[in-house]
């Protein structure tokens, strides 16, 4: 079964004629990994505040497991289930102390404190941060403030995790922590993962991606569909990976591979 | 060099006094502060001053550091001083010249109010010294509960002082790269006189008010996704719990401050 499900969604932001989103469809289902890419301005960051009631279609349905985002009443039980994750770890972490950024989420579920505690141990755990529970967030990396986000959400236990370029203010090291942490939460907590982004690196990770133009999703397919269709990615604004252009060449010119997706699949192949 | 600044005074310990409930402690300081307004003999302030400096001992606090905080009332402190000296009449008149004239009453009101304000501000400066911002922040929720009732909304004001300190930090790294910013396009923050230097800021001060706004937007973004409804109906990680030695101190404090207001 479909977890979310967006049907002919549209939307405009106040005070501005063209419209933000102009009938998006796109279903993700649970324990999907699902990128979304495009390229600025494409309505990829409002497709993902549609996913967690942060904005309400002026037309057309969003449904999380059921229940429409159009109905204040689900409005909470919604955001328990949808984490969002933004781009700047700076100005999303709200308490002095990782445990108390971390225990932020469920205090608001108004969970009895032995139960946060738990929630704040284990969530810090899966995300690789025990033992800075008592650290200031200001004094951490930007890959290590991303990922005390990323336990602050996990704490409240959701379904799936919406990430809104989560690594894009950060250096190479962070990208890796961060990409890494979402994988294994896709794979080994069976969290549903949607992730905005506009590297290709990252979106090759995913299982399918959608890519977004002009507030419509134009197509929806498994990395390697999209990566060979250079006309829809360089229409949509984009660039094919660095390491699926070069295999490509080579494959032109008669060396043998196999579908490559990332730079370490390449180097794998070549040597 | 602006991130060196710390946070408010604290300066962690494991003191009985910096383990003490901060409700508690703020509970205290307020009695005291009443007290210090209602003693009026020389016995009073003796006494008073020797609690001052028992809890002090007792906090392992470095002297120098709460004398240095007296630093900047020196100057409120002598005019105090002055003017009950010549102003405040009745009683002999010890001293005369001209129109000066100081008389018993002056002598006796003016040092008393001295005493008054210096051990006003040792008192509460054991508490922000004692005391991590955080939990006072957390004493002051809980001591405010009980006017929710009347529409206070204790739980908010929480809240923003909890961000305000998350914040601190963050600001002022990023005043210091704007400062930079506008050094590297041949700013000058250093020369001139005072009018000349405040109007240096504008140039910090405004991108540094823009970019505040925006954080401020996305953090009430992040805040509303993570469920977060206002203050009411929110559980805490770490609920302050009274200890006996709490109460015992609290009970101790009052029979104190009852004894002192004899004097």
């Amino acid at each position: 079964m479909s977890q979310i499900v967006i049907q002919d969604v549209e939307f405009s932001y106040r005070g501005q004629q063209d419209k933000a989103l102009d009938g998006v469809d796109l279903e993700i289902n649970q324990g999907e990994f699902v990128a979304i890419i495009g390229a600025n301005g494409s309505g990829k960051s409002t497709l993902a505040k549609m996913m967690n009631v942060l904005l309400v279609p002026d037309r057309g349905s969003v449904t999380v497991e059921g229940l429409s985002t159009s109905d204040p009443d689900n409005i909470w039980q919604i955001r328990q289930q949808v984490g969002m994750v933004f781009q700047n770890p700076d100005n999303q972490l709200v308490a002095t102390m990782v445990e108390d950024d971390v225990a932020f989420g469920p205090e608001n579920l108004a969970l009895p404190s032995e139960e946060i505690r738990r929630r704040v141990d284990l969530a810090l755990q899966v995300v690789g941060m025990d033992g800075y529970q008592s650290h200031p967030p200001h004094k951490l990396s930007g890959g290590q403030k991303q990922r005390v986000a990323i336990a602050g959400i996990l704490a409240m236990k959701p379904d799936c995790i919406v990430l809104d370029e989560p690594t894009a203010m950060l250096d190479p090291m962070g990208r890796k922590e961060v990409l890494n942490t979402i994988l294994r939460l896709n794979q080994e907590e069976n969290i549903t993962v949607v992730l905005i982004t506009h590297f290709m690196e990252e979106a090759g990770l995913a299982n399918k991606i959608a890519v977004m133009q002009r507030g419509v999703v134009t197509e929806v397919a498994p990395p390697r569909e999209i990566f060979s269709n250079t006309a829809l990615i360089s229409e949509a604004g984009l660039d094919i990976p660095e390491a699926v252009k070069l295999a490509k060449e080579l494959q032109e010119r008669g060396i043998s591979l196999p579908d490559i997706m990332t730079a370490d699949e390449l180097v794998e192949a070549l040597c | 060099m602006l991130t060196d600044i710390t946070i408010g005074q604290y300066i962690p310990g494991k003191s009985i006094v910096h383990r003490m409930d901060p409700r508690i402690k703020i509970l205290i300081t307020l009695i005291k502060i009443t007290i210090l307004f209602l003693i009026d003999t020389f016995w009073g302030f003796g006494l008073f001053l020797l609690l001052v400096v028992g809890i002090l001992l007792a906090a392992k606090l470095p002297i120098k550091r709460v004398l240095r905080g007296l630093k900047p009332v020196f100057f409120l402190v002598i005019l105090t001083l002055v003017l009950h000296l010549f102003l405040t009449r009745g009683g002999e008149v010890l001293w005369q010249w001209g129109f000066l004239r100081i008389e018993e009453a002056g002598v006796f009101t003016g040092f008393f109010m001295v005493a008054r304000i210096l051990l006003l501000i040792m008192f509460t400066s054991i508490l922000t010294l004692t005391t991590s911002p955080l939990e006072l922040t957390d004493g002051i929720e809980y001591l405010l509960k009980p006017l929710a009732r009347f529409g206070l909304p204790a739980g908010e004001l929480a809240m923003m002082m909890t961000i305000a300190l998350r914040f601190i930090p963050t600001l002022l790294e990023e005043a210091e790269k704007i400062m930079k910013a506008q050094q590297a396009r041949g700013a000058d923050f250093e020369s001139g006189n005072i009018i000349q230097r405040a109007k240096a800021l504008i140039p910090l001060l405004v991108p540094l008010f823009i970019s505040a706004f925006r954080r401020a937007d996305e953090l009430a973004l992040a805040m509303e996704s993570r469920c977060y409804r206002g203050g009411s109906n929110r559980t805490r990680l770490h609920e302050l719990q009274l200890k006996k030695s709490d109460l015992i101190l609290f009970f101790l404090a009052v029979i104190i401050a009852v004894f002192i207001s004899f004097f």
